[in-house]
C-alpha cells in the first residue's frame, strides 16, 4: 500500500530555533588521525552489555570483534584499528552521570592492519533475509542518529507484522548538528545502496525519505542518487523544518499520517525507520564485509576554531577528535555531547568517542549560558502547545514534583521523547525535561524493587515451608518410633526378651525334673 | 579540559515572565489613555496608589515568608494586578478602599495559597468583589463621560478628592458623580421603560454608551496586540464574547423591548477589558484548549445572567471567580488526545 | 403527627431495605487488609520493626497491635503509604537513622569464612548458598539487606557494603540538586 501524497501531514507543536547549521554545514575534514590509545566502552549500544572475548595482552586486527553479546538485545564490538589490549577495567565513560563503565584499552600499533572479514554480498536478494540480518548484527550496527539501537533487532520485525513503509531519516532537526547532511550530500549512492538491502531484509512495499527544507544540497543529492539507481517507489519527501521533526514518531505521521501508537513501536503501524547513517553502514556490512569501525561526527561551536565534520574512529577521547578542529578558541565555555535540544554536558574531554557520539558542541557562554533560578509556574499553557507528543507537562510537571508516580503513569510520561521543547517555551524556566527524566528513572528503579520485593517474599515463603516440612517430618518420624514402641508392648502384657528368658528357664527347670525323675527311677530298680 | 555542567535545552531561552507581563501592561496603554481622556486623571492615581502598595506588600510577604524578594518583584505579577484592580475601580475611589483593595489581593489572595502560579482566585477580581460588597455605594459612583460632564475636574482636584479631602465648592458627590451605564439600564428596565425609549437618553453612543464604548475598544486593541504577540491564545477571548452574545442575543431576539442589543453588553463594564486581560490571566483560568473555550464561554453566559436577573449590575467579576473555582474540574475533564492513544486509553 | 411519624418510619424502613439490598447485591471482594498491607512492606524480612517477619508485622498493623512507624527499611514512603491505605494519621519514623541508609547487601570474605552454616540458617530469604565445610557467599541479586546473618558468624567475616551504582541502576537526581552527584564523586 504505497502512501498517497507523502509528507502532507503535520505534528502538534515543536519550535522553531535557529539552525547554526551554518558553521559546519558541508564542511568535511577529514579522517582523525589514529591515536594512541583507544578507549572502547563495552555498552555503546541500548541492550545488554557486550562481553570481552579477548584477553588482555592479545593482539587485534582490524574489524577483528573484540565483545559479543549473547542476549538479543545488544550488538558486537569491534577493533578500529590494529594493536594490542593493554587493560579491560572501569573507565570514565560520556554518560551524564558522570560514572564509569567496563572498557576495552586498545594500544593502537600505527600498522591499521586488516583482519579477516567475511565476503561481501553484492547478490543480497538471493540470501534469505535471515542471513542478512544476521551479517547485520555482526557488523554492530546500531541506530547512528543517536539513540544506538541494535539495528538487526529493528529489522527483525516478526512475521506478524508486515512492513509496508520504510522511512529513512534524513530529517537531522538539531541545531548545530550537519553530519547526516554531509552524509547525504557525499554519499548518496552508499546511502542508497543501504536502502537497496533493507528494503529486501524488511519486504516493504516503499520508501520514503524525509529530509528537512533547510538541507536543500542534500536533497538534490539523494534525489540524484535514487534516480540513478533505478528503484522504484522510492522517493525523497522534502519535510518542512521545524524541531523535532527528526523524531522518529513525528516523522512518521508527516510522511505517512499514521501515528505509531502510545508506549508502542513504528513496526505496529508497518512502518519501519532508520536513520540515512546507519543506511550507509548496512551498505559496507552487506556490500563490503566491513563492521561499524568508525562515524562522522559534527565538531561545531563557537569553542572550536575550526568547526566542521570529521570521520572519527570509535574509543578515539574527544579531546583529541576537538584538536584535529583547529583546538579551542577562546571562547569556550562547555562541552555538550549532542545537540543543543537533547544532548548532554560532559564534564571533561577526556572521553571515547561511541557509537552513539554524533556531534561534540563546544559552546560559547553565549551558546549556552548558565540557567538561572525556575521561577513557580504560571500555568501558562505554553508546554502544552508546544509537546510533540501531545502530552500535558504542565500536569507531568506537577506530579513529578510531587514524585506521584501513579499520577504520572497516567499522564503517560513514558510517551514524554525528551525532546526539550517544553522546557524551552517555559517562561518560568523550569527545568521540565529534568523532572520527566527523574520521574522515568524513579518509576524503574520502583519497578525494580517492588519485583524484588515479592522475590524476596516468595523466597521467605518458601523457606519458612521448608522449614515446617522439615519439622513436621521430624515430628512424624517421632511419633512412628513412639507407636512402634507401644505397640510391642501392649501385645503380650510382657516385654517380649523377658518371656523368651521365661520360656527357656521354664524348659530348663522341666528338663532338670525329668532327669531327677529318670535318676530316682534308676536308683529303686537296682 | 574541565567543563562546567547542566541539564538541556542550552541557549538563550525565548520567553521569560517579566517579558510576558511587561508587553500585558503595555498592551493596557491604549486603553488606560482612553480613560484618561473620557473619565479624567483619577485612574493614573489609582494606578499609582496601587503599584506601589502591591509592591510594598509583595516585598513584605515575600521577607515574611523567607523567600528571594528581587526575583519576585521584578516579575512584574503583582504590578499586573495592581493595574487591573486600579483599571476596574472608579475614578474618584477614596485612597484608603484602593489600598485595602491591593493589600487583599497581594498578600490574601496570592501569596497565602502560595504566591505566584498557586493562587486559585484572580486577585483583582477578588479585591474587587470584596469591596464592591463591602462599599457598594462608593463602588458605583463613576464619572459621566467627557462629553456629557458638566463639572469636569482637573489634576489636583481629582488628587484631592482621592485622598479624602472632599470636593471642590459649590459641589457634591451627587453632582459630580453618576451610574454607569449598565446601573442606569438595570434602573430604567426596572421601571418598565423599554429599549427604545431608555436609548433616547444622551448617555447612549452609537454602539455602547457613550465615552465607554470606546473605553471598551482601545482595550480591544491592547487585546488583539497580546493575541499578535502570542501572550495569550484566542480560546478564552473568543469563547467569551461568543458565550455572552450567544445568550444576550437569543434572548434579544425573543424580546428586543426589555433585553439589551448585544452590542450593549459587549462593550458595557468590564466585558473587553475582561476578555482579553482577565479571564486569560493563566494562573486562574483553564489550561487544556479545549478547557479554555468551555471556560471562557461558561463566563460569558454567566455575565449575562447575573447582569439581567442577578443583584449586582456588573457580573464580569463575579462570573470569572466562579469559573476559577470550575476550571481544575474542566481541565481533567478535558485532556488532550495523546500522540498515538490506543482504542482502550481513556485518557 | 401520627402521619409525621408514619411517613418517617416507612421511608426510614424503605431506605434501611434499599441499603441492605446493595450491600449484598453491589458487594466488592476486596483483598484482605493483610496483604495489602504486606504488598506496601519490603519484604527484607529483617525484623527491625520486632515482628518476625513482614507478614507478622502486617497482621499487627491489621489488628491495630502496632504503629505503622517501626519498618526502617520500608522508610518515610512506606509509613505514608501505610498512613494513606489506613486512612491514618502519618507517625514519623521510630529509627530515623536507619531508615536513611542506602541498601545495603551483605558480602561474605571468603578468605575468612570458615563454613560453619550458621549464616545460611539465620537468612530469612536463603539468599546465601554453601554447605558444611564448603565456602559460603552470597547471592547479590537476593539479599535485602536485613543483616540478620552477621551477629550468627563466628569469625565476623561478613560485612554490609552499599549496593554499587552503575550505569544501568543510575537514577536522574531531582532537579534542583547543583551538579550531577555522581559525576562529582567519579572526578574525586
Amino acid at each position: 500500500m504505497i502512501t498517497k501524497n507523502p509528507g502532507q501531514w503535520d505534528f502538534h507543536g515543536g519550535i522553531h530555533r535557529p539552525d547554526c547549521k551554518s558553521l559546519s554545514a558541508g564542511k568535511y575534514l577529514g579522517k582523525v588521525s589514529l591515536p594512541d590509545t583507544l578507549v572502547l566502552p563495552l555498552q555503546q549500544h541500548i541492550g545488554a552489555m557486550a562481553e570481552p572475548v579477548v584477553e588482555v595482552g592479545d593482539h587485534v586486527l582490524k574489524g577483528q570483534t573484540i565483545a559479543r553479546v549473547t542476549e538479543y538485545i545488544g550488538a558486537p564490538i569491534h577493533a578500529p584499528t590494529s594493536g594490542t589490549i593493554t587493560a579491560i577495567e572501569e573507565r570514565p565513560v560520556p554518560h551524564p552521570s558522570g560514572l564509569s563503565a567496563p572498557c576495552i584499552i586498545l594500544q593502537t600499533d600505527g600498522r591499521d592492519e586488516w583482519g579477516e572479514l567475511p565476503e561481501p554480498l553484492p547478490y543480497f536478494d538471493d540470501l534469505d533475509p535471515s542471513l542478512l540480518r544476521e551479517r547485520i548484527r555482526w557488523a554492530g550496527i546500531v541506530g547512528l542518529g543517536g539513540a544506538a539501537f541494535p539495528t538487526s533487532v529493528k529489522v527483525n520485525h516478526g512475521p506478524d507484522r508486515p512492513i509496508q513503509t520504510l522511512v529513512i531519516n534524513g530529517a537531522e532537526c538539531e541545531p548545530y548538528i550537519t553530519c547526516d547532511d554531509l552524509l547525504m550530500r557525499e554519499q548518496a549512492d552508499r546511502i542508497v545502496e543501504g536502502i537497496k538491502v533493507l528494503l529486501y531484509v524488511v519486504d516493504a512495499e516503499e520508501c520514503l525519505i524525509g529530509i528537512e527544507d533547510n538541507k536543500p544540497e542534500a536533497i538534490a543529492a539523494m534525489r540524484k542518487a535514487v534516480a540513478e539507481s533505478g528503484l522504484r517507489d522510492v522517493q525523497v519527501v522534502q519535510v518542512p523544518t521545524r524541531y523535532p521533526m527528526g523524531g522518529e514518531k513525528q516523522l512518521i505521521k508527516v510522511l505517512t499520517g499514521k501515528e505509531v501508537p502510545s508506549n508502542g513501536i513504528p513496526s505496529e503501524v508497518g512502518v519501519i525507520c532508520v536513520n540515512v547513517a546507519t543506511a550507509a553502514a548496512v551498505t559496507d556490512a552487506v556490500m563490503a564485509g566491513r563492521p561499524l569501525l568508525s562515524r562522522l561526527v559534527t565538531v561545531t561551536g563557537e569553542g572550536v576554531n575550526n568547526p566542521g565534520n570529521l570521520e572519527v574512529p570509535f574509543g578515539s577521547f574527544m579531546s583529541h577528535v576537538i584538536e584535529q578542529a583547529g583546538g579551542y578558541s577562546d571562547k569556550a565555555y562547555k562541552l555538550i555531547l549532542g545537540g543543543p535540544m537533547m544532548g548532554f554536558t560532559l564534564g571533561d574531554d577526556e572521553l571515547p568517542v561511541t557509537k552513539g557520539s554524533n556531534c561534540l558542541l563546544v559552546a560559547s557562554r553565549e551558546e549556552a549560558p548558565d540557567p538561572d533560578k525556575a521561577m513557580p509556574c504560571i500555568r501558562c499553557g505554553k508546554c502544552v502547545e508546544a509537546c510533540p507528543a501531545q502530552l500535558l507537562p504542565q500536569q507531568l510537571y506537577w506530579y513529578a514534583r510531587a514524585k506521584d508516580f501513579d499520577k504520572t503513569q497516567e499522564y503517560n510520561l513514558f510517551d514524554c521523547i525528551e525532546c526539550g521543547c517544553c522546557s524551552w517555551v517555559c517562561p518560568s524556566h523550569i527545568p521540565l525535561v529534568q523532572y520527566y527524566r527523574f520521574a522515568k528513572t524513579e518509576t524503574w528503579a520502583l519497578e525494580k524493587e517492588k519485583q524484588q520485593a515479592e522475590d524476596a517474599r516468595r523466597r521467605h515463603e518458601a523457606r519458612v515451608e521448608r522449614l515446617e516440612r522439615l519439622e513436621r517430618e521430624r515430628k512424624a518420624r517421632l511419633r512412628q518410633k513412639k507407636e512402634a514402641l507401644e505397640k510391642k508392648t501392649a501385645s503380650g502384657g510382657m516385654d517380649p526378651k523377658k518371656a523368651a528368658v521365661e520360656a527357656a528357664m521354664k524348659r530348663v527347670a522341666e528338663k532338670k525334673a525329668r532327669q531327677a525323675k529318670t535318676e530316682k527311677r534308676s536308683e529303686e530298680s537296682s | 579540559m574541565k567543563f562546567p555542567v547542566h541539564t538541556s535545552p542550552y541557549g538563550a531561552l525565548p520567553n521569560n515572565v517579566t517579558r510576558v507581563m511587561g508587553e500585558v501592561l503595555l498592551a493596557l496603554v491604549p486603553g488606560i489613555i482612553a480613560l484618561v481622556y473620557y473619565f479624567g486623571p483619577g485612574v493614573l492615581i489609582n494606578i499609582s496608589l496601587a503599584v506601589t502598595t502591591a509592591l510594598v506588600a509583595e516585598a513584605g510577604v515575600l521577607r515574611l515568608r523567607h523567600r528571594p524578594v528581587r526575583p519576585a518583584l521584578t516579575d512584574l505579577s503583582a504590578t499586573v494586578t495592581a493595574v487591573l484592580l486600579a483599571i476596574a475601580l472608579p475614578p474618584l475611589t477614596p485612597w484608603w478602599m484602593t489600598i485595602l483593595g491591593v493589600l487583599f489581593a497581594i498578600v490574601m489572595v496570592k501569596h497565602l495559597y502560595g504566591g505566584l502560579g498557586y493562587n486559585p482566585f484572580n486577585p483583582a477580581m477578588a479585591a474587587y468583589v470584596l469591596l464592591l460588597v463591602s462599599f457598594p455605594v462608593d463602588m458605583t459612583q463613576w464619572l459621566p463621560p467627557e462629553m456629557l460632564n458638566e463639572h469636569p475636574l482637573n489634576l489636583a482636584q481629582t488628587l484631592t478628592a482621592i485622598l479624602g479631602g472632599g470636593l471642590p465648592d459649590g459641589l457634591t458627590w451627587d453632582t459630580v458623580t453618576s451610574a454607569t451605564p449598565l446601573d442606569a439600564m438595570r434602573e430604567q428596565l426596572k421601571m418598565n421603560k423599554t429599549i427604545s425609549e431608555i436609548a433616547q437618553n444622551p448617555m447612549w453612543g452609537d454602539f455602547g454608551a457613550r465615552g465607554w464604548e470606546w473605553v471598551g475598544n482601545w482595550f480591544l486593541v491592547g487585546g488583539l496586540f497580546l493575541l499578535w504577540r502570542k501572550i495569550i491564545t484566542w480560546h478564552i477571548p473568543f469563547s467569551m464574547i461568543a458565550g455572552l452574545l450567544l445568550a444576550s442575543g437569543l434572548f434579544w431576539l425573543f424580546d428586543a423591548e426589555s433585553m439589551p442589543f448585544p452590542g450593549f453588553h459587549l462593550f458595557s463594564g468590564g466585558m473587553i477589558l475582561g476578555a482579553f486581560f482577565i479571564a486569560t490571566d493563566p494562573v486562574t483560568a483553564s489550561t487544556t484548549p479545549k478547557g479554555r473555550l468551555i471556560y471562557g464561554f461558561l463566563i460569558g453566559v454567566t455575565v449575562f445572567i447575573i447582569r439581567t436577573w442577578g443583584g449586582y449590575p456588573d457580573a464580569v467579576a463575579f462570573a470569572v471567580l466562579l469559573m476559577n473555582m470550575a476550571a481544575p474540574t474542566i481541565d481533567y475533564y478535558t485532556r488532550p488526545r495523546v500522540f498515538g492513544a490506543r482504542e482502550e486509553d481513556h485518557g | 403527627m401520627f402521619t409525621a411519624i408514619f411517613a418517617i418510619a416507612a421511608l426510614s424502613t424503605a431506605f434501611g431495605l434499599l441499603l441492605g439490598y446493595s450491600a449484598i447485591r453491589f458487594k466488592v471482594d476486596g483483598d484482605p487488609l493483610v496483604d495489602k498491607i504486606d504488598a506496601i512492606l519490603p519484604q527484607t524480612q529483617c525484623g527491625q520493626c520486632g515482628f518476625a517477619g513482614c507478614r507478622p508485622y502486617a497482621e499487627a498493623i491489621a489488628a491495630g497491635e502496632a504503629e505503622i512507624n517501626l519498618c526502617p527499611p520500608g522508610g518515610e514512603a512506606g509509613m505514608l503509604a501505610l498512613a494513606d491505605l489506613l486512612g491514618k494519621e502519618p507517625v514519623p519514623l521510630e529509627n530515623e537513622e536507619a531508615a536513611g541508609k542506602g541498601k545495603m547487601i551483605a558480602h561474605i570474605r571468603e578468605t575468612e569464612c570458615i563454613g560453619c552454616t550458621l549464616c545460611i540458617q539465620a537468612c530469612p530469604v536463603d539468599a546465601i548458598v554453601g554447605a558444611a565445610k564448603q565456602m559460603h557467599t552470597v547471592i547479590a541479586d537476593q539479599c535485602t539487606g536485613c543483616e540478620l546473618c552477621l551477629p550468627p558468624c563466628p569469625v565476623e567475616c561478613i560485612e554490609m557494603i552499599p549496593v554499587k551504582t552503575t550505569l544501568s541502576n543510575w537514577k536522574w537526581p531531582f532537579p534542583g540538586a547543583e551538579e550531577h552527584p555522581a559525576a562529582q564523586e567519579s572526578r574525586s
